[in-house]
């Protein structure tokens, strides 16, 4: 059982279920340059290579993913939910080596096209999830699995996910299955800088460099509230202005980094300063090539948080559970922060008590970005049936929120977080052939993801087990869906 | 004897009435007087003093029950302070009952009844043996008002988190477990020596040998935690061993051997979203709940995280998804648990005589787009309020209204 209502006692889930709120009372500051935020359809850093800012010229652990070869496709005859303004019934989609070629009522088939009937049938986005733990907290859950916290001192900005991350975790193909196309696996929320987190391509490998999304930037998981100061209780920090401290006594010295390296970057006088991998990740954020995607429950802490990204000029591009993200919801949207959160958890603990099922429609109502992220196993399995719960919640009491924005909740929104939105996340010409085709209505529970497309790779079919992946875990000891053991 | 309260009368007009006991009824009235169902049909007279509730194009169900939850003995669950269901240091701890720990003002009552749920299982958790699980309702400003049924039965756990006090192996669990139930027959049949001083020190102390005994008659069932095949099995073993009257819970990879659970005549509590494989069951899988009702097993569905207790719609919607038909899932949210914990004759359908714990729903209750528009329980309507709509009226429009 998910909760073990019998069985077992209680974990501290740091996998990251743990966070700040007092409005702030002056208008959002200016930001410095180096937290202007990447314009939303501003290409990935493929076109900003890492040596132009960081210590080294060489790739580090450069992605080798690529695209699965595969013959156009047309689905046709759906209801299209493009995640751009638009739900096109018995419309039309073209894709052809890994890009959205054209959407509409009417779409030409190339002769050499596989024809999909749609009839019935609902298209979107490939889900995107911007807080997963796959991979780094992998089935079945042992000791041995457990990567997600290098819970040894509470600045790890150092350390990097996806040297944890591992390819074949069974749950993988699980959230295949729920139609996700794109996660980002973060370090747990141990500590108040937990690490560089990964993007990557949903996809069956070998190694998780194959599945590193190619040109996506960073992430730098970072804490506040309950969680670090509660693992750190005995060395400190332990208290909330602990953690504080924490993050500007780091941020203090990635500055002194940051111009030692430029400097050097630009005289070229004496020796290059000496490497440090955790002020290399701190100064790439002042740089604005690492995003911050910052676990925070309490609105009071999220506004110590933004003024903690104005203190030393970055930007944070999402704040995560955000539970009580209502409460601050216009500062948020000025500040151009998105909110990943939950439809409707709540109560585990402390700074999780004020949460409320209308939390994301509230941030759309006020302007903002809200995302529905899962932060489970489970939940990242049904992304789109809590988008429709969050939605529903909202429209109930009285917030018309569209259906288009709802999807872009689990499509769009995130991709932008992620500082991906030019490449995924909207059904458009051009995009990335992330496709997703359900059964019915995405928000209706009794809908479940058909064929799931990647870059235009027909990874996952609910009828045909050919195309249903299955990781080397599960081989002879997981019985494969439908059969006996 | 239950308690009613301020109990009303009231007329739900007009709606598709689901009894669970038997067919939908269209444009049927339910009737309720004194706390309890009165009449339902579609030619019901209706008593001038009722309180009606039009209900054209609306779904009215029996309120829905929870088998899984901590219900009022958790507020937080990082709270040690607001934690109730754990009784420290005794691994058989049979005699504990956790009815006196619910907090009958808990927060999470008012957000779980609004949403349609409106009996739940309070159960203790951990050890080998946690204590004794009880049946509440979700309204009243006591424990003696909100309880329904106690004990319910004795949970006893063998699954991987038994081990622990179980000496590290799973055949501990079932050594130990087997030797307190010998212990207990033993006690019953020398109770004299026993008070004497006459025996050799017993496995578990006299108040806990002495609430396994109903179990033991098989009066009270054996409420038994299990997940892996071979501990289900186990689960069965005793069964017929102590000819016990069991309560299957877990149970991730019973759909591998339903014909086997559903010959033994034991029902089972399953949560239908459980899919993540652990080392104590790789075979979980979301279509379990539907291939074990397809085997003739009695099916209640559970949501085990009480402080969403409320997503009991959707587990139930994905049930449906996964296999279910939706008929058998609206009876696995009600009829089904009620039978299982052995109140049918009061609860879990909308027959005369029942107790009224009746839900009005905008359309089908496992969809999102549903809406709850009314709740009754034990006759009385209960506001659709909670700490979190107080908290979404206070900030609905920015600044916030203190």
């Amino acid at each position: 059982m998910r909760h073990a209502m019998l069985g077992v006692l209680f974990i501290a889930v740091l996998g990251c279920a743990s966070g700040g709120a007092r409005p702030a009372q002056r208008p959002a500051p200016a930001p410095s340059p180096a937290a202007a935020t990447p314009a939303p359809s501003q290409a990935p850093a493929q076109t900003r290579a890492s040596a132009e800012s960081s210590s080294v010229d060489r790739a580090q652990y450069p992605s080798t993913y690529q695209r699965h070869p595969n013959p156009p496709v047309l689905i046709r005859n759906a209801t299209i939910m493009t995640a751009a303004g638009q739900e096109i019934p018995n419309g039309s989609i073209l894709f052809r080596d890994g890009r959205i070629v054209a959407v509409g009522a009417t779409v030409q088939a190339p002769p050499d096209a596989l024809v999909v009937d749609g009839t019935g049938k609902f298209v979107t986005p490939g889900l995107i999830d911007d807080h997963s733990h796959l991979g780094v907290y992998a089935a079945p859950g042992t000791e041995a699995e457990s990567d997600g916290n290098e819970a040894t001192n509470p600045v790890t900005a150092e350390v990097w996910a996806e040297h944890s991350f591992w390819p074949q975790d069974p749950q993988i193909p699980l959230a295949i299955a729920g139609g996700i196309t794109t996660i980002q696996a973060l370090p747990g929320s141990a500590n108040l800088i937990g690490g560089r987190s990964a993007i990557l391509k949903l996809i069956p490998a070998r190694t998780v460099q194959e599945m590193k999304f190619p040109g996506a930037h960073y992430g730098l998981k970072m804490a506040c509230g309950e969680n670090p100061k509660g693992v750190y209780r005995s060395r400190g920090p332990s208290t909330r202005m602990g953690n504080m401290a924490g993050y500007r006594s780091a941020f203090i010295q990635a500055e002194q980094y940051r111009q030692r390296w430029d400097k050097w970057r630009k005289d070229h006088q004496g020796d290059p300063p000496a490497r440090d991998l955790r002020l290399e990740s701190l100064a790439e954020v002042l740089r604005g090539n690492i995003f911050v995607q910052m676990h925070c429950y309490r609105a009071d802490e999220m506004a110590q948080m933004m003024d903690l990204a104005h203190e030393f000029g970055f930007h944070i591009r999402s704040f995560h559970h955000a539970v009580e993200s209502y409460k601050i919801a216009d500062l948020l949207a000025r500040e151009n922060v998105s909110v990943s959160v939950w439809a409707d958890w709540w109560g585990f603990k402390e700074e999780a008590m004020d949460g409320v099922q209308q939390n994301a429609a509230l941030n759309q109502q006020a302007g903002g970005r809200p995302l529905i992220h899962s932060d489970s196993p489970s939940g990242i399995q049904r992304l789109n049936q809590e988008a429709g719960k969050a939605m529903n919640a909202g429209i109930r009491a009285g917030i018309p929120i569209t259906r288009d924005q709802a999807i872009r909740w689990v499509t769009a929104n995130p991709a932008w977080a992620l500082g991906l939105d030019s490449i995924v996340g909207t059904l458009e010409p051009g995009k990335m052939a992330d496709v997703v085709v359900w059964s019915g209505d995405p928000f209706s529970v009794y809908s479940k993801a058909l064929q799931v497309y990647n870059d235009g790779w027909l990874l996952y079919d609910r009828n045909d087990p050919k195309h249903q992946p299955r990781t080397d875990f599960e081989l002879g000891q997981v019985p494969a869906p439908g059969t006996d053991r | 004897m239950i308690a009613f309260l301020l109990a009303q009368t009231i007329a739900i007009t007009g709606g598709t009435v689901y009894p669970v006991s038997g067919p939908k009824l269209e444009h049927a009235t339910v009737l309720i007087q004194n706390g309890r169902v009165a009449a339902v049909g579609p030619n019901v007279t209706i008593p001038a003093d009722a309180t009606r509730i039009d209900a054209t194009g609306k779904w009215v169900t029996p309120g829905f029950i929870d088998g899984g939850t901590q219900m009022g003995l958790v507020e937080i669950s990082r709270v040690g302070g607001t934690r109730e269901m754990y009784l420290q240091g005794d691994t058989i701890a049979a005699s504990f009952n956790v009815a006196e720990g619910i907090n009958p003002a808990s927060t999470l009552i008012p957000v779980t009844r609004m949403e349609g749920i409106t009996t739940v299982l309070a159960a203790p958790q951990g050890h080998l043996i946690s204590g004794q699980a009880v049946l509440i309702d979700l309204d009243g400003a006591t424990i003696e008002q909100m309880l329904v049924k106690s004990p319910i039965g004795v949970v006893a756990n063998f699954d991987e988190n038994a081990k622990d006090e179980g000496g590290g192996s799973r055949a501990g669990v079932a050594e130990r477990l087997r030797r307190v139930f010998n212990d207990a027959l033993e006690y019953a049949r020398r109770r004299a020596d026993y008070n004497r001083g006459a025996m050799q020190p017993l496995s578990a102390s006299a108040a806990d040998l002495e609430a396994l005994l109903p179990v033991l008659r098989g009066q009270l069932p054996l409420i038994a935690v299990a997940n892996r095949r071979s501990d289900i099995e186990t689960v069965l073993r005793f069964g017929r061993e102590f000819r016990l009257k069991v309560i299957l819970a877990g149970a991730q990879e019973g759909w591998e051997i339903a014909e086997a659970i559903a010959r033994a005549g034991v029902p089972v509590l399953v949560e239908p979203l459980d899919n993540i494989p652990s080392y104590d069951a790789l075979g979980v899988r979301y279509e379990n709940a539907a291939v074990l009702a397809r085997a003739g097993v009695k099916v209640a569905l559970l949501e085990t995280d009480t402080h969403n207790a409320r997503n009991l719609r959707q587990q139930a919607g994905n049930a449906v998804s996964y296999g279910m038909t939706w008929e058998q899932a609206l009876r696995a949210v009600t009829l089904s648990p009620a039978e299982v914990f052995g109140v049918a004759d009061r609860y879990g359908a909308l027959d005369v005589g029942k107790v009224a714990n009746v839900v009005v729903w905008s359309g089908d209750p496992f969809e999102f787009s549903t809406g709850v528009e009314h709740v009754i329980i034990r006759g009385r309507e209960v506001p659709l309020r909670s700490r979190q709509t107080e908290l979404f009226e206070r900030y609905k429009t920015l600044p916030p209204k203190y």
